[in-house]
């Protein structure tokens, strides 16, 4: 083994000179589309996915959930398309589509046959030019959204919570509101906010086209030129200057207790740098900070101190650093109810303090770079998985040149790195502490302060849970579990955790076609029970179509 | 217009597709343990699927959940490595290995690079056949899955998939969960661990599939190095085919959220059932079609009263429902609910011929597309060999599909499809619905 982490830092010894990796290429079209081509011909498969570089958080105040409520209505209709009928012609065409939207971001994709992305990125060119949007759908699709909302977020105590916290964490940015909207400001969208905001910010100068899959760059080009070539920018397209958050200087404390919690989970989150441009070394050491703190419940810091001990049911770190200005680090802690709440936080405290003093274990630290230059090789077998690499990083205004060069960026991390990311995101500085509580059996559900901030998404070596690219839909073996590899340069920080309305609905079964045993048809009346599901994790922030 | 034009153009091209025919090879260890294997070098590693029959249906009927926690242990520990050391060695040769547990299956996903193949399965060896079961990992994984069991009981979509199970399959295996109860995972001992491991795990259950770089005669040897331990048979007999209970009634579980989880379910067809591929083009149309479905269309676009309904045929290895489910708004769950009985029955005047040939279009061309990734591809053999099918099963399958007629599809919806069979469990707190069962 040690001959061969020799040889793999051999080819990787130089950081920020990373070369386009084989098979990925990189163009840019006259009109401003930036597109990126991954070939992979062992299926002959396509992901045709279209990023645009704007998100919830470009919202003006007020309209929350606009950009997730356009997402939806992007599937109504061109002067060519009936509403419906892009989705409808995909799947007559075997393939499968959706989308999602997230702080940063809004992305279409379709997972077709090879021989017919002709087909599909025609139609993904036409409703980029040509939306149209019917009276009589507007209104349906906004009860949709509603009842998105009640499904995901209003039915689930910790996505409601996550919500409130991420209200307190920013006092002025707006990843203090949440992806999917505050429900007063959902009922009040109209059609005309919809089409304002595509007017305003749907054109080829702000979208990343990436194709993925049994193509040739060759191909691809000449069938983007042909499809999107022709779409004029819009110079007023880019997203402006945010909010940015002030500095924050009180520290600040949330407890909601609710009967549908099944146990006290406690998280510790405060707002940190991101990845930017060519200035990614902190942001990878909190990805590794993450990774040694709470990875596995076996060998990270945060398990073998709570969780082997007894102390915790299952700790976590997430850190994503995708996203376009400061994100979070967050700590949590699940414990069993029953358990005094002050002594699960003096047991937190005590690693977290035990933690900077010592700093990181060289042994540790080689594993994790061990797997990382592992998720390298691993990567290669998702095509799918790493067209949401480029494309999330793209979108959040890296260049392809950083997304390259983030695997070795993450090799290059110290421990001296790592103590400073430590310093950092847990040395003190004022976070949030928010503690989501079961209700005594009788006790009515009670809000005692508001919280949430989970926009943190796993970092990828923790959970097989994380990545990939959403399954085919409604389909056991298309459900094939997703590689983790976060870690080697891609957790897609925005994976639908519900890829489709179909996988969504509850209880909603899954053809027994070829199935998949690690992957029980959801629906199946088989009351079967995860055996380990993460107690410590938040809901993911985006939402899908 | 453009409908038509488009819909010509998928015809046109899917005339053209050439199939790309997926080889399985059938491998048999110099052991005598049998594998299916696709072959792939491009990659450096293997991915490798192991499934044990049975699953946790064969729990004594006394110990339930303990095939669940003996599973979730198996990582915890093993020969000279304690949890901790064990950990340490799968992440120094950058391999993994999942343990999961179904009611069908003990699976085990596995995956490690080429050159650390060997080191590698040697872990997995050990923890399949020299698990320690720890006293200390033994009450740390206890108290996790007892938070799991919790978590499902305060979970409505939860609390309706083991209400359902319950209804449908009564006292069988299934009819239960598979972790059990917070007092049955209580009562737990070491002893009843190591009798449960030897309930699941020989080698007269066991199903291997391997994809990626390894060729047949490396397989052999990797699956002896794995496996050659294990016991020959295991101790506890496969349980009965379930016979399904469901008799048409609706119950409401109360629940206080502004949503109702609706599940609901009837018989369903075998995966050998000659109209089986017919029920499946149906069952697409109805329900099964994402966005473009029968239901999806009259519940979720037309009146926006879900985010998303969908139905499946659900196929065990002992028993099958068609089922399905959806999550609407308290208030207007009656009207869901009415509208789901309304399309179910209309199915049996039949569907359109543009209507079937979207949905064979889409069966037979999405198929394919599972196939690209060693990942993916063991999980879709491992799935094959647990339902009983043939290796040749991927490369007929679409046919299959292809022949079924609108006619065909007509004769099983009446045959089939019943409105007044159809089992409804509601989570929350609906209005307009008639409790019929409780």
């Amino acid at each position: 083994m040690r001959r061969t982490l020799a040889f793999l830092l051999a080819t990787a010894a130089a950081p920020a000179l990373a070369e386009m990796p084989p098979g990925v290429s990189h163009f840019t079209l006259g009109n401003g589309l930036e597109a990126v081509v991954i070939e992979d011909h062992r299926a002959p498969v396509v992901v045709q996915m279209l990023w645009y570089k704007i998100g919830s958080a470009d919202e003006v105040p007020g309209k929350s959930g606009l950009a997730h409520y356009l997402e939806h209505l992007m599937f109504k209709g061109t002067e060519k398309l009936d509403a419906g009928e892009l989705s409808k012609t995909v799947t007559a065409n075997g393939g499968m589509d959706n989308a999602f939207t997230s702080y940063d971001f809004t992305t279409y994709f379709q997972r077709i046959a090879s021989d017919r992305l002709d087909l599909v990125m025609g139609m993904e060119a036409d409703r980029m030019a040509n939306l149209r949007i019917g009276e009589d759908d507007w209104q349906a699709e906004r009860q949709v959204v509603l009842e998105e909302r009640a499904q995901r977020t209003d039915s689930d105590p910790r996505a409601l919570f996550a919500e409130e916290r991420s209200a307190v964490q920013f006092y002025n940015h707006p990843y203090g509101r949440p992806v999917i909207g505050w429900r007063g400001e959902m009922e009040a969208l109209t059609r005309e906010d919809a089409l304002k905001w595509y007017e305003d910010h749907y054109a080829p100068n702000v979208a990343v086209l990436v194709v993925a899959g049994d193509v040739t760059a060759d191909e691809v080009r000449a069938l983007a030129e042909k499809h999107y070539g022709p779409i004029p920018p819009k110079p007023d397209a880019p997203r402006d200057a945010r909010p940015q958050e002030p500095e924050q200087r009180a520290e600040r404390r949330m407890t909601m207790t609710d009967p549908r919690v099944p146990q006290p989970v406690l998280t510790r989150s405060v707002i940190v740098p991101e990845r930017n441009p060519g200035d990614q070394k902190t942001a990878a050491a909190l990805t590794v900070l993450a990774e040694l703190l709470g990875g596995s419940p076996q060998t990270s810091f945060l398990g073998q101190r709570l969780v082997l001990t007894g102390q915790a049911l299952g700790v976590g770190a997430w850190y994503d650093g995708l996203s376009v200005d400061p994100t979070t680090f967050a700590v949590t802690m699940a414990y069993a109810p029953g358990t005094d709440d002050a002594a699960a936080e003096a047991a937190l405290d005590a690693a977290i303090r035990d933690f900077l003093a010592q700093g990181p274990d060289p042994a540790h630290l080689e594993r994790v770079k061990t797997q990382l230059r592992a998720a390298r090789i691993y990567e290669r077998d998702s095509a799918h998985g790493r067209a949401y690499d480029y494309g999330q990083g793209l979108a959040v205004g890296l260049t392809v040149g950083d997304v390259n060069d983030w695997p070795d960026i993450l090799a290059a991390v110290t421990p001296e790195d790592v103590r400073a990311a430590a310093e950092l995101a847990l040395g003190g500085r004022a976070g949030v502490t928010s503690l989501l509580k079961p209700a005594a059996p009788g006790e009515a559900a009670m809000v005692q302060a508001a919280a949430g901030a989970g926009e943190a998404a796993p970092v990828a070596l923790t959970g097989e849970a994380t990545g990939g690219p959403a399954p085919a839909m409604g389909d056991a073996a298309g459900a094939a579990p997703a590689d983790p590899q976060a870690l080697g340069g891609s957790t897609p920080a925005v994976v639908p955790d519900v890829p489709s309305p179909a996988a969504t609905a509850p209880a909603a079964p899954v053809p027994a076609d070829t199935p998949h045993p690690a992957q029980p048809a959801p629906a199946s009346p088989a009351a079967s029970v995860a055996p380990l599901a993460d107690p410590a994790q938040d809901p993911a922030p985006e939402q899908t179509r | 217009m453009i409908r038509s034009f488009l819909s010509a153009l998928a015809l046109v091209l899917f005339a053209a597709l050439p199939a790309r025919a997926i080889d399985i090879q059938e491998v048999t260890s110099p052991g005598g343990i049998t594998a299916w294997l696709v072959e792939d070098d491009s990659i450096p590693f293997v991915a490798l699927e192991i499934a044990f029959k049975g699953g946790a249906s064969v729990d004594a009927p006394d110990k339930r959940g303990a095939i669940n926690l003996m599973t979730a242990l198996l990582e915890e520990g093993a020969g000279d490595r304690d949890a901790v050391a064990f950990a340490q060695a799968m992440e120094e040769l950058a391999a993994s290995a999942g343990f999961d547990v179904s009611d069908d299956a003990v699976s085990i996903s596995f995956r490690a690079l080429t050159e650390n193949r060997d080191r590698a399965a040697d872990l997995l060896a050990d923890a399949l056949t020299r698990p320690r079961f720890d006293a200390d990992a033994i009450e740390r994984v206890r108290a996790q899955v007892q938070s799991s069991i919790r978590a499902q009981d305060s979970d409505p979509q939860g609390i309706a998939s083991k209400e359902m199970a319950r209804r449908a399959w009564g006292d069988h295996p299934y009819g239960s969960v598979i972790s059990g109860t917070e007092g049955s995972v209580a009562a737990l001992t070491r002893d009843d661990l190591l009798a449960a491991k030897d309930r699941v795990l020989a080698r007269d259950r066991v199903l291997v599939s391997a994809a990626g770089d390894i060729d047949a005669e490396a397989l052999g040897m990797l699956i002896d190095r794995i496996l050659g331990g294990l016991p020959a048979q295991a101790t506890a007999p496969l349980p009965p085919k379930a016979d399904l209970k469901l008799t048409g009634e609706t119950v409401v579980i109360d629940w206080d959220s502004p949503q109702t989880v609706v599940s609901f379910a009837q018989p369903g067809l075998p995966m050998d059932h000659p109209d089986y591929f017919a029920a499946f083009v149906l069952n697409h149309i109805l329900g099964g079609g994402g966005f473009s479905s029968r239901l999806m269309e009259e519940i979720r676009e037309k009146r926006g009263l879900t985010y998303g309904v969908g139905t499946g045929l659900s196929n065990m290895v002992l028993g099958e429902t068609w089922a399905g489910g959806m999550a609407t708004a308290n208030d207007r769950t009656g009207e869901a609910v009415a509208l789901v009985r309304e399309v179910w029955g209309a199915m049996r005047e039949g569907v359109t011929e543009q209507e079937l040939h979207d949905a064979k279009t889409y069966l037979t061309g999405e198929y394919p597309l599972r196939f690209d990734g060693n990942r993916r591809i063991a999980g879709i053999l491992s799935g094959m060999q647990l339902m009983g099918m043939p290796r040749d099963y991927v490369n007929t399958r679409n046919q299959k599909i292809e022949a079924v007629t609108a006619e065909d599809v007509e004769r099983v919806a009446r045959e089939v499809l019943d409105p007044g069979k159809l089992e409804f469990v509601l989570v929350g707190r609906p209005e307009g619905i008639e409790a019929s069962g409780s």
